[in-house]
């Protein structure tokens, strides 16, 4: 079971359905929030792909199973670009994070996790993240990473906040990591 | 104004008449890319449908209102929500029902011509897949080849030309679609012909097809004469019908040639196909009528809607017959090839009798064009 914020079941519905109904339902999330679409229509999955790049939001993927298709899709704001400025001070390179010492605490939403990580990687999702802070060992290095270095950004100024000392935040982010994945899905 | 139901006969009509058609796809790029309705006359546009749910207002000014306008897409649903939208702003146009399924699975008989003593030879173009299939008929009885799996179209055709289903052949296992060969013989009791090269691990029974073997049609001299020509498959083997047409499957096409690959031998199959290109079908007569199993283009369909041409100009023309470096045709038919048809391996495994799938997976398995050749 993949973590999600809302769930649309549009199972039995024919095309174009499953899309008109997960533009409809996803306006009513936040930012940031991942929407689970369950379908069994097979022609949704290459649809909702490439509606959600059409309009800005991210497609993370698809898992099926015994014939229904479970699709998730997190709300971006196409508006407010991935550009923000990061104020973190200091960065490394994906290359570098995976090959340090430090542990590599993914950022990004349980779902997003799921559809592939670095092997070995830790995942608190930010939004989870003040609450969670205790299951991390100051001591120890941790580079900070999510899709494009945003949420990782605000994810490390709040550890250091916290007191974490060693924190960096690591650039460019998953969005450009071609290396070895680890996926908790089929 | 308002929405009307085409099926794929018209759309067929359309195309095998030479007729203009704009044709509004609302699948997503990739799929329209990949396989698309193909007219001498038509016109395209394709914008997704989930581009359009806001309205179709950005679109009106690139659809014409001096010619028909069909709304196309995977099943139908999406184009008839936005013909109705393309109604709503004041259009008359059309959606294609069961959309580009529906399209994939439509057959036309055609006519090839006239056999001896009065008997007929129809080809079937499946203008959606680019798939041919064969019955020839004579004094009562009829042989089919390379049947598609809609088994109906052909019992039922050969009902009203009340003629009996005497022989069934595959020219080779096919691997771009499903066979309806052994099914329409178990239904009509017909004898069920597949080579046995081909048929090695099919687990049902086939009369085997093997070079030399003639049937008869009905009391008249209609000869139906297997020729072995190896290439595509290790296999494949041709017909020649009455002295006049030359049935070659999926080895020679009007614009290209088999490929050797599908089976996961091409190296091996290579030197197969150029001795069956270059020396066997040398030996035939030039005046011989082309009729393969496939076409891929648009281009290659006649002005009456068949696929046929003369041996002759074959060799003239076709540039897989004109290819004088062995290596170079090596080269061709095994480096660079266009992308396997979909579920190819499948597809070879229903035909094989190994699986069996359901109505839904078999339409699935098929989807796209067939992609036997190589240019």
């Amino acid at each position: 079971m993949i973590k999600s914020d809302v769930q649309l079941d549009a199972k039995g519905l024919a095309c174009p359905m499953p899309i008109v109904k997960t533009k409809k339902a996803i306006q009513g999330l936040d930012e940031g929030q991942v929407l689970e679409v369950i379908a069994t229509d097979k022609g949704s999955k290459a649809d909702l792909a490439a509606w959600a790049k059409t309009v800005g939001h991210q497609y993370i993927g698809t898992t099926e199973e015994g014939g229904v298709l479970y699709h998730y899709i997190r709300k971006c704001n196409p508006e407010a670009s991935e550009q923000v400025e990061k104020t973190f001070e200091k960065t490394i390179s994906n290359e570098e994070a995976v090959n340090g010492e430090g542990l590599i605490l993914d950022v990004r939403e349980a779902a997003e996790f799921a559809f592939g990580h670095i092997p070995g990687a830790k995942s608190i999702p930010m939004g989870e993240l003040a609450a969670r802070m205790d299951e991390l060992d100051k001591a120890r290095t941790i580079y900070v990473i999510c899709r494009t270095g945003t949420r990782s950004d605000l994810a490390a100024q709040q550890l250091a906040e916290a007191g974490f000392t060693t924190i960096y935040n690591v650039l460019p982010g998953m969005s450009e990591y071609e290396g070895e994945l680890e996926k908790e899905v089929k | 104004m308002t929405v009307t139901a085409w099926t794929a006969a018209q759309v067929a009509r359309k195309v095998i008449d030479n007729k203009e058609l704009f044709i509004l796809d609302v699948r997503n790029a990739d799929a329209f890319e990949d396989w698309k309705i193909e007219g001498h006359q038509f016109e395209y546009l394709n914008i997704p449908y989930f581009e359009l749910l806001d309205g179709v207002e950005e679109i009106l000014p690139k659809i014409p209102t001096d010619k028909d306008v069909l709304v196309v897409c995977a099943k139908e649903g999406s184009s008839i929500m936005v013909a109705e939208m393309l109604s709503e702003a004041g259009l008359s146009v059309g959606y294609l029902e069961g959309g580009m399924k529906s399209w994939s699975m439509y057959l036309e008989p055609i006519k090839v011509g006239d056999l001896q003593d009065g008997g007929e030879l129809y080809q079937f173009v499946r203008l959606g897949k680019g798939c041919l299939s064969y019955m020839a008929i004579s004094g009562g009885e009829a042989a089919i080849i390379d049947a598609v799996r809609f088994t109906e179209v052909f019992t039922k055709f050969a009902e009203e030309k009340g003629v009996e289903i005497k022989h069934v052949f595959d020219t080779h296992l096919h691997a771009d679609h499903i066979s309806g060969g052994r099914h329409i013989a178990a239904q009509t009791g017909a004898t069920y012909y597949l080579p046995p090269k081909d048929a090695e691990e099919v687990v049902f029974e086939y009369a085997p097809l093997t070079d030399g073997l003639t049937v008869q049609l009905g009391a008249s001299q209609i000869e139906v004469g297997a020729l072995y020509s190896p290439g595509h498959t290790i296999g494949s083997t041709s017909f020649v019908i009455d002295g006049k047409y030359l049935l070659t499957g999926d080895i020679l096409f009007i614009d290209s040639i088999g490929r050797p690959d599908l089976a996961g031998l091409a190296e091996d199959w290579v030197g197969d196909l150029r001795e069956t290109l270059y020396s066997r079908y040398r030996t035939l007569a030039e005046d011989l009528i082309v009729l393969p199993a496939h076409f891929m283009i648009i281009e290659e369909l006649n002005e009456d809607g068949t696929v046929a041409k003369r041996l002759g100009e074959l060799f003239a023309e076709n540039h897989g017959l004109n290819v004088e470096d062995e290596e170079v045709f090596r080269s061709m038919v095994t480096d660079n090839l266009p992308p396997q048809p979909n579920a190819y391996q499948e597809i070879r495994h229903v035909n094989m009798g190994k699986i069996t799938p359901d109505h839904d997976e078999q339409t699935e398995m098929e989807i796209g064009p067939n992609r036997c050749a190589v240019r």
